[in-house]
């Protein structure tokens, strides 16, 4: 692909990129910067009726945002989501992927089927369907307990509960991604790595923590990335499932977003709180990313 | 050594099979509710089948609560998202990847910073466009956003960039124009990734669910998944109902899949969209 004296001119190429590009240059990239800008305005309901009325009010809203209560739980609440849903569903998909790639396993295609439907399905259907098979008297689950004789628990109308509820039904849907992203990952571990450890006299334990996991390592954390990403973005289970209740216990960052932005229509402060959560993201992303080119040198 | 791996072999499918099973149970449960007649999902105990099946929630869907207006809007919605937004990102990725121009690497890398953007914090400042443009409570409020985005173009221009260049630069000799060039052989080159790119897209504007609920201000415009956080807002009760709606809404796109797996599955497989 070298520039073999092919000079097209800008202009031509503008027909092509013209379209594209605007559509993510108007709608995607341009918001984002603007959604900074809007965190530095009292933009609320009456700013819809009396523009004019508009105020620049600096950081205001960040100061809001830290005194607020609800913005804490709802971080609080979120980051927990992130990490015990992130560690959930990379140990589910990786020791599931682990075994699936083992010679032995017959219907390995019908397997993988199974374990990634879920991925694909519509989230707010089935998070309606988790919504009844937690419910207290006749859900599934707790029917499900009370044939081993254990008490029924009353999973998303308890405050303890609900919120580790809501992290179970995400895993349910997102493993399969990422464990079809380590079977990718595991086939392209070279085969004469594990004789030359079997020669050695490793057994299957040493293999995994000798080989597979040292070669697994970038892919593990920038599939834990993108699972972290998007746990981050955690909106629909809360919204159907529980409301964000009971008293806040599933109240995430982009609900919260929501119930500021879209039902009390306090744009400025949901612009600010969109923010903190893109820096998050950000930051969350460096670390991940560091640590990854420190895993490949 | 026998034993051992036996042993394995067993502690294997110990594993693998319970999972399965649990993973498929939710959505079976979700169909065999949707057969059962009003109010025996909440018996106790609770039935895995259906004893007496009937369809009369899915005639209710549609005769009492527009499910089929709600599949047409879906349809509609994910359909025009798909075409246009494949139409879009391939003739990028093609100035991307076959285009010498100025600017090139810069603009590149400026799509590859749009993949970190999450769509949660464009969307305060898009509905404020949106409102501006009178395009609130319109499918086109939808469909607009959705019809470029930098992942398509991306895969687009990593997939055109391994043809071979001689066959571009043989057709510009014989006097071929780009659009023609695109057209007639860029574009058939790219089917797999096309097919898969296409199916990547329908799958995610059909699931969509946060953007279609903040600018859908209309239940004559709701798409499948905002009319069922609707419904479920309504008749919580009907646990039937529901999972009928809920049906309805899985179905197509996991039938879709189903079909189209064999093309979707080895580009995943091939790690290709492991930024997704």
């Amino acid at each position: 692909m070298k520039d073999g004296g092919l000079s097209i001119e800008l202009r031509v190429a503008g027909w092509f990129l013209g379209p594209a590009l605007s559509v993510v240059l108007i709608f995607q990239l341009m918001p984002a910067g603007a959604a900074f800008l809007l965190s530095l305005t009292d933009f609320d309901l009456y700013t819809f009726a009396a523009p004019d009325t508009l105020r620049i009010v600096g950081l205001r809203n960040y100061q809001m945002l830290l005194q607020d209560g609800r913005f804490w739980l709802a971080l609080r609440n979120t980051l927990y989501f992130v990490g015990l849903g992130g560690v959930l569903t990379l140990g589910l998909s990786l020791g599931t992927a682990l075994w699936l790639n083992q010679r032995f396993v017959r219907f390995r295609a019908l397997l993988r089927t199974v374990y990634f439907a879920p991925v694909v399905t519509t989230l707010v259907a089935v998070a309606i369907v988790w919504r009844y098979i937690y419910h207290a008297r006749y859900g599934l689950l707790n029917q499900g307990l009370q044939l081993l004789g254990l008490e029924p628990v009353d999973w998303l109308g308890d405050p303890r509960w609900a919120l580790p509820s809501l992290v179970l039904m995400a895993v349910w849907k997102n493993y399969g991604y990422s464990l079809l992203i380590f079977m990718a990952a595991l086939q392209a571990v070279p085969e004469e790595l594990y004789d030359a450890a079997r020669i050695d006299g490793a057994d299957l334990w040493q293999q995994f923590r000798h080989v597979t996991l040292p070669t697994l390592r970038p892919v593990v954390l920038l599939t834990g990335l993108v699972t972290a990403n998007g746990y981050f973005q955690v909106f629909a289970e809360p919204y159907v499932m529980t409301g964000g209740g009971p008293l806040d216990a599933t109240l995430t960052m982009v609900l919260l977003l929501y119930d500021q932005g879209f039902r009390w229509w306090r744009l400025g402060y949901a612009a600010a709180l969109a923010f903190v959560l893109f820096v998050l993201m950000l930051l969350l992303s460096a670390v991940l990313l560091r640590l990854q080119r420190e895993a490949q040198r | 050594m026998r034993v051992r791996v036996s042993g394995s072999r067993l502690f294997g499918y110990l594993w693998l099979v319970p999972l399965a099973l649990l993973t498929a149970l939710p959505l079976f449960w979700m169909v065999s509710a949707s057969l059962m007649p009003g109010g025996a999902a909440t018996t106790y105990p609770v039935p895995l089948v259906p004893h007496r099946p009937t369809l009369e929630h899915y005639v209710s869907l549609f005769e009492r609560f527009h499910m089929l207006r709600y599949l047409g809007n879906s349809l509609l919605v994910a359909g025009s998202i798909t075409l246009g937004s494949l139409l879009l990102n391939a003739l990028a990725g093609y100035a991307f990847a076959m285009l010498r121009f100025r600017g090139r690497e810069r603009l590149l890398r400026l799509v590859l910073a749009v993949l970190l953007i999450p769509v949660q914090i464009t969307i305060l400042p898009l509905f404020l466009m949106m409102r501006a443009m009178g395009l609130v409570g319109t499918f086109a409020g939808v469909i607009l956003p959705n019809l470029a985005s930098a992942l398509g173009i991306f895969l687009m221009y990593q997939f055109m960039r391994t043809f071979p260049i001689s066959l571009i630069e043989a057709a510009r000799m014989d006097g071929a124009s780009e659009w023609q060039i695109f057209w007639r052989i860029a574009l058939p080159l790219s089917r797999p990734m096309l097919v898969t790119l296409g199916l990547l897209t329908f799958m995610s504007a059909w699931n969509d669910f946060l953007w279609p609920l903040v600018i859908l201000t209309r239940q004559t415009h709701y798409t499948l998944p905002v009319a069922l956080a609707n419904l479920i807002g309504e008749r919580v009760q009907d646990v039937e109902l529901v999972m009928a709606g809920s049906v309805v809404t899985t179905m197509p796109v996991l039938l879709l899949f189903l079909v189209l797996q064999r093309y979707y599955i080895p580009v995943l497989l091939r790690g290709g969209l492991s930024g997704m």
